[in-house]
């Protein structure tokens, strides 16, 4: 009786031990994250001023700056974000409202599935031998923005279907009862009630990009860079350019990759500085995913 | 579309129904089109997937028209850029699985405890906070934990292990370990709570705590979406590419032993494409049969993970 009464005790402080240390372990992701911050902004701050957002690379480590690479990253997510979204959502309609059951969707949603999960700088391989060379686009933003649409896709696709799945059906059958096309309905009632978790995801599939190096390298980002691209607009007639899409680029990824990979430690400064900015950046984009997921939810009850 | 013939009072009724069916067939074909233009769109994902496979084939096809298949397999040297080039992929591959494994051996164990304490410890409150914040952990920049590794968990790796060179294989593995923990951690806690409740209670019942319950009953149940957890964490790993371009140094090294540095597949592709090398060059193509490498080997292990999950499918 007594071996029974310890062999209980003994598994329930085993119990409690496993909570501990699976609270542990859970902080642990929590705890890299605050060091990995904490890291960056004692090396970092020291080079963050106006200046560092104002200028071109440079050779000596107090004077370089980041500008080429954040008009670089903007530019990049404008082509990424009006090529995967409206791409994107529309592909997850159709697979959500219109797609017929049948092999072909099946062979879609499979492959959506299987692509989520190819390493990114496949992607960037892929953009180097189509858009660079076959379509003859050259290493240029426009290549970087398509191939970066094309990694977020899936992100794109899934985030939207989730979104459209949560709309109760008695909404569209309101709306196919006083006579609307499908179009209609979708447009109409699906799409607005599904915007916000529509919204989230394209933020957070646009953070994932931002933070994308590998493929933009092997589809040529220059590392050094000391011009902008062409300005969209001009003061002359036709007033709007589309040069700058052909324009070489680097981006914020890139510019921090080409610091910290420097042997003189002065330039690791310039990289933590960058890799602030970066943290900063994709932190912001998830910090409003997640505010707008917790209105939206909030804000629509069925 | 029906209101612009609102109000025009002189229209005959016979012209009203027949504007109304114009209307109609008008309609009809406006939303063929909408829905073949959004079936396009659904589609571009497999012109995608074709456009991987085409590209890579196609100019890997051109790499092994110099190399021998034979040869790329066995070599043990991968010397592509210097001036007697050898093309053997073995070193790139080792370097690969030994970051990978190390990756592994952090994120499947700390990974699955997580999801453990998830879905079964810890109350809703607790899982509300703790869950986006560890899924910021696959937000940060993959070339930030690159930076993290080389200047953070190297020098204190040096502090306890003095021999490890400035570039090694270990400190990279770590961080790629912890970066895929939340990829290995949500989706083993679904494949988790996806149990039915009243296999819990049965184990409950028979006495067991919530650990044993946990590790005896629900793992094993769960185990086939668990695994698929662990092939998503393997696929991240091995196609991670800023850490060990940073921080695992870019020699090619055939060797086991994670204390060295060593280029993984990706570091290759990455070092390659840096400099300027002309299209259709031989480097220019190894990266291409490179990647390839790669593709094959995330392939062979979802196929790996698919018969695994297919031995162990518990339907409930």
């Amino acid at each position: 009786m007594d071996n029974v009464e310890n062999k209980v005790t003994r598994n329930k402080r085993f119990d409690t031990l496993f909570a501990i240390i699976g609270l542990l372990s859970t902080l642990m992701g929590m705890i890299t994250l605050t060091v990995l911050i904490l890291d960056l902004a004692t090396a970092g701050a020291s080079r963050l001023s106006l200046n560092f957002f104002t200028s071109f690379p440079s050779r000596f480590p107090t004077q370089a700056g980041i500008l080429s690479a954040w008009v670089g990253t903007c530019l990049i997510m404008v082509v990424t974000a009006f090529t995967a979204v409206p791409m994107g959502v529309a592909a997850g309609v159709y697979l959500e409202e219109y797609a017929p059951k049948n092999w072909l969707t099946a062979l879609i949603e499979v492959n959506i599935a299987n692509l989520a999960g190819v390493p990114s700088i496949v992607y960037g391989l892929m953009a180097l031998g189509l858009f660079v060379y076959q379509l003859k686009l050259g290493q240029s933003i426009l290549s970087a923005g398509l191939t970066l649409a094309l990694l977020i896709l899936p992100i794109v696709i899934v985030a939207t279907r989730e979104s459209i799945r949560a709309v109760p059906s008695s909404m569209r059958e309101a709306a196919y009862a006083l006579g609307a096309t499908k179009w209609q309905t979708t447009r109409d009632h699906v799409l607005p009630y599904s915007m916000g978790g529509i919204l989230t995801g394209v933020i957070i599939a646009l953070s994932r990009a931002i933070g994308e190096s590998a493929p933009l390298i092997t589809i040529g980002a220059l590392t050094f860079i000391a011009f902008l691209p062409d300005p969209p607009i001009k003061a002359e007639f036709p007033f709007i350019s589309f040069d700058w899409l052909f324009s070489p680029f680097s981006a914020m990824p890139i510019q921090m990759f080409n610091w910290v990979s420097r042997p003189q430690q002065e330039f690791h400064l310039n990289a933590a500085a960058a890799g602030l900015v970066l943290m900063i950046m994709t932190l912001a984009m998830n910090g409003i995913a997640i505010y707008f997921r917790y209105r939206f939810r909030k804000r629509i009850k069925w | 579309m029906e209101t612009n013939h609102a109000g025009t009072g002189y229209l005959t009724t016979q012209g009203r129904v027949q504007s109304l069916a114009t209307n109609k067939t008008i309609q009809k074909i406006r939303e063929r089109i909408i829905e073949f233009a959004m079936f396009l769109c659904a589609l571009s994902s497999i012109a995608v997937t074709l456009g991987i496979v085409g590209i890579l084939l196609f100019e890997s096809w051109n790499f092994f028209k110099h190399v021998s298949l034979f040869d790329f397999l066995t070599d043990t040297q991968w010397t592509v850029l210097f001036e007697n080039p050898r093309y053997g992929i073995m070193p790139l591959v080792t370097g690969t699985v030994v970051t990978s494994a190390v990756a592994l051996f952090v994120a499947l164990p700390l990974g699955t405890t997580i999801a453990i304490y998830l879905s079964e410890y810890a109350n809703n409150r607790v899982r509300e906070i703790l869950k986006p914040i560890l899924e910021l952990l696959s937000a940060v920049p993959t070339v930030v934990f690159g930076y993290f590794a080389l200047l953070f968990v190297t020098p204190l790796l040096q502090s306890i292990l003095p021999d490890l060179p400035g570039f090694n294989m270990l400190s990279a593995g770590i961080v790629i370990g912890i970066m895929i923990i939340p990829y290995v951690s949500s989706l083993s806690e679904d494949a988790m709570k996806a149990v039915p409740v009243h296999i819990r209670e049965g184990s409950y019942a028979m006495g067991a705590t919530r650990f044993q319950t946990a590790v005896r009953v629900l793992f094993p149940s769960a185990f086939s979406g668990i695994a698929s957890a662990y092939v998503l964490g393997f696929s991240r790993a091995v196609g991670e590419t800023m850490v060990v371009a940073i921080a695992a140094g870019q020699q090619p090294n055939l060797t086991l032993n994670p204390m060295e540095g060593a280029a993984t597949i990706t570091a290759y592709i990455v070092q390659v494409s840096l400099g300027d090398l002309p299209h259709g060059s031989i480097a220019y193509e190894s990266i291409f049969a490179a990647g390839l490498t790669l593709m094959c080997m995330t392939l062979l292990f979802n196929i790996g993970g698919y018969l695994l999950r297919k031995r162990f499918r518990e339907i409930y």
